[in-house]
């Protein structure tokens, strides 16, 4: 066998990193799987934050006309909320499930760059305190998540609010680069013995694709954050119209960012459903080549439709036809995934366990809110809904229904690898059914919100028409979606100490993480075995009927 | 890419934040061209740019890519006294850079000519900025090699590979320039 030679270096490396152990490992620790719970874990502390600013804005548009805040207040809780959630909540939470699968993945002993990883991990931190720091100095950011210029210049936001949010951006925006820069070098140099880029599991494949969209795109962000900088700390001319400026570049720039980060926040979520679907469907994944060439696609795609965020700018009807079209075709690779994971549930012998209900459930809405972004492509209904709650209602059912969603089953299905024990699935399924609910409750009514007219950020509104009643609807269930979280909050602190022992491989997986102990050593593996298919547990466990021997059969049998 | 590339993953790591980095540059360019029409109302300090004056620095900077790779090519053949001297001509070569731009800067503010000037101004010093941002931090870079040098650095292979990121780096400031110098001072001064 080929593990000898590979068990050699292991050990010696094992004998160093097991000095870092005990708290101070929470501080001085490089190991990937320690580096990905904090991510997590930071994660959930902002998701926490993120959806108390959600509730506060949900209780003051409960009633009209309320006064429950003042309208500066409201602008910075939005703000906060938005900004929180995209960058503090969902990129981290995915790299972080990135670095600590990924490697197990593909039978490597750590990332190629710990240090690195670690760099990556507190510079998330750091620039998340930066961003939560401007509440203490009395201006949080007030000017949306995309801090639209010249609203976010001087003379119109005057105090240090923006400040804070570009600086934070900016070493968030590091971080994020560096930890997609290890991940691709990780897949590149660090695979086993034959888990050729065929064999790859597809949520390896959706986090390199993810990480070459961060390549790509984070420079986006950070030139337009250091170009308003520049403008707001040396009083430079980028985005000032009296100057000859242009407001509408900071809109091209940031969005040129801002679109491919849609898809950031994503293609690793389609890569946990591409592992969780077809392990509670007891089948091998439908069309594996086309789940992963299609997201090459995507990532393509994603970066020229960026202007159909700018529709309502009038950049005239060439451009507009353009934007539209291409945001339209970005929806057929997309298609062809939601295909892929029907067909792979389609006669299978479907276990519904609460990341099984959560990865089902992900399926419909993402195909709610992917079917709401195919209509903002088309140009007069954008501006129509533009700036509505039609809006708020769309990418909530693309985030929360799409990848929250997602990470939530992922979370189901490897928590017990992460800490040996399994989720208490009664807890779970209340989990499941209350975010099910109360999700559609509150966004559900956000889309005939939007189409009778209400303006998104908008602090309060007049007692008119229905708005009240979709208002109050709205607000009962984010209230309710707020319950659901704590309930999975109690479910992981008490799962964490008294949860069932989950042995090695609860689900009878067939991904090469499942063949180590939960939670694994430090040094992952005391042998990876021959891999020959994309399903190496599955070979292992069933000598007499290999994937390898298949060719052809599951796409991925290519030995 | 070939099986030898791919185990190098520090050169691979250097190549993406290349790609990254240029990405960046890109924009901080894109804002000097799309503003460049601007230019031409009001006084025009754009015009206060000395293309021929530049354009011996410039060939001062790409001539230590040259250097760099004299050196690293050194390192490859394990004679590292040479490679430490065209390291350090290298390290010269940036620095005389560096002064040249802290010269150009000075004369453009005792004109008064600063970031918020005019569009130019603006476009110009970010972009030029930071670039010599970049080339400072590849100089920092150097002068940690040259130390690692002395300590005995460059007898594993993988050790030269890191010395051979470390000139991707530097081969990237210096190409960064070349676009920098002609659509700055080339183009924009037609």
């Amino acid at each position: 066998m080929s593990e000898v030679p590979v068990a050699i270096p292991i050990v010696k490396r094992l004998t160093r990193f097991e000095k870092e152990a005990g708290m101070l490992s929470w501080v001085a620790s490089v190991d990937h799987k320690q580096v990905g719970i904090m991510y997590l874990v930071t994660a959930l502390i902002f998701f926490l934050a993120g959806g108390v600013e959600a509730l506060l804005m949900r209780t003051q548009l409960m009633f009209p006309e309320n006064r429950f805040m003042l309208p500066s207040m409201y602008n910075q809780v939005f703000t906060m909320h938005g900004t929180t959630m995209i960058f503090l909540v969902v990129v981290p939470a995915l790299l972080g499930l990135g670095v600590y699968l990924v490697p197990l993945m593909i039978g490597a002993r750590d990332v190629a760059f710990p240090r690195l990883n670690a760099f990556g991990y507190w510079m998330y931190a750091l620039g998340g305190c930066l961003l939560y720091f401007s509440f203490l100095a009395h201006d949080a950011p007030a000017a949306g998540w995309f801090a639209y210029t010249p609203l976010s210049e001087k003379p119109y936001s005057n105090l240090q609010g923006i400040d804070f949010w570009a600086l934070s951006l900016l070493v968030v925006g590091i971080g994020t680069s560096a930890t997609g820069l290890n991940i691709i070098s990780t897949i590149a140099t660090m695979r086993a013995e034959g888990m050729s880029m065929r064999h790859l599991p597809l949520f390896a494949w959706m986090s390199l694709i993810n990480s070459f969209l961060i390549v790509g795109a984070m420079p986006a962000l950070n030139a337009a954050l250091v170009m308003l900088l520049v403008d707001r700390q040396i009083d430079g001319n980028f985005f000032k119209p009296a100057a000859g400026g242009s407001p509408v570049f900071w809109q091209h720039v940031f969005w040129n960012f801002g679109h491919p980060e849609v898809y950031i926040m994503v293609l690793p979520a389609f890569g946990i459903i591409s592992e969780v679907i077809p392990v509670f469907s007891r089948k091998v994944i439908y069309g594996y080549a086309a789940v992963a060439g299609s997201t090459v696609a995507i990532a393509l795609l994603s970066f020229g439709v960026w202007a159909h965020h700018m529709f309502a700018v009038g950049l005239g009807h060439f451009f507009d036809m353009i934007f539209a079209a291409s945001s339209m075709l970005i929806a057929v690779p997309t298609g062809v995934k939601i295909f892929n994971w029907i067909a792979t549930m389609w006669g299978g012998t479907i276990r519904f366990t609460s990341s099984m209900l959560f990865a089902v459930a992900f399926l419909v809405m993402f195909t709610i809110g992917g079917l709401s972004g195919v209509m903002f492509a088309v140009t007069p209904i954008d501006w129509q809904l533009t700036d509505t709650y039609f809006v708020v209602a769309h990418m909530h059912y693309v985030l929360f229904g799409g990848t929250a969603f997602a990470v939530f089953a992922g979370l189901y299905y490897w928590f017990p690898k992460f800490s040996g024990r399994m989720l208490d699935e009664t807890l779970g399924k209340w989990h499941f059914w209350l975010t099910l609910i109360g999700f559609n409750v509150t966004f559900m009514v956000q889309h005939p919100l939007g189409m009778l007219g209400m303006p998104r950020r908008v602090f309060t509104y007049p007692d008119i028409s229905s708005w009240d009643t979709l208002n109050l609807i709205s607000t009962l269930g984010a209230y309710l979606l707020g319950l659901s979280v704590l309930i999975f909050l109690w479910n992981v602190i008490r799962s964490a100490r008294h949860g069932r022992i989950a042995g090695d491989d609860p689900w009878d997986a067939w991904t090469l993480e499942w063949l180590t102990s939960s939670p694994p050593p430090v040094h992952n593996y005391d042998y990876v075995p021959p891999i020959r298919s994309a399903r190496p547990l599955w070979d292992l466990k069933h000598p007499d009927n290999p994937d390898w021997a298949r060719r052809g059969r599951s796409g991925s049998s290519h030995t | 890419m070939n099986a030898t590339f791919i185990h190098q993953k520090s050169k691979l790591l250097i190549l993406l934040l290349i790609v990254t980095e240029s990405v960046f540059f890109a924009f901080l360019i894109t804002a000097f061209v799309l503003y460049h029409g601007s230019f031409h109302t009001g006084p025009n300090p754009y015009k206060s740019l000395d293309p021929r004056l530049t354009s011996i620095y410039s060939v001062i900077l790409w001539s230590s890519s040259a250097t760099m790779w004299l050196s690293e090519r050194s390192m490859g053949r394990l004679s590292f006294t040479k490679a430490k001297r065209w390291l350090e001509l290298t390290m010269i070569l940036g620095a005389v850079f560096l002064i040249g731009q802290g010269i150009e800067y000075h004369g453009f503010f005792i004109q008064n000519v600063t970031p918020r000037t005019d569009l130019f101004a603006t476009t110009f010093f970010t972009t030029t900025g930071f670039h010599g941002l970049h080339v400072l931090i590849g100089l920092i870079v150097l002068l940690v090699m040259r130390g690692l040098i002395s300590a005995g650095f460059g007898t594993e292979g993988y050790q030269r590979e890191g010395y051979g990121a470390a000139a991707y780096y530097w081969h990237f400031v210096d190409g960064v320039w070349v676009a920098v110098f002609f659509v700055l001072y080339i183009w924009g001064t037609r």
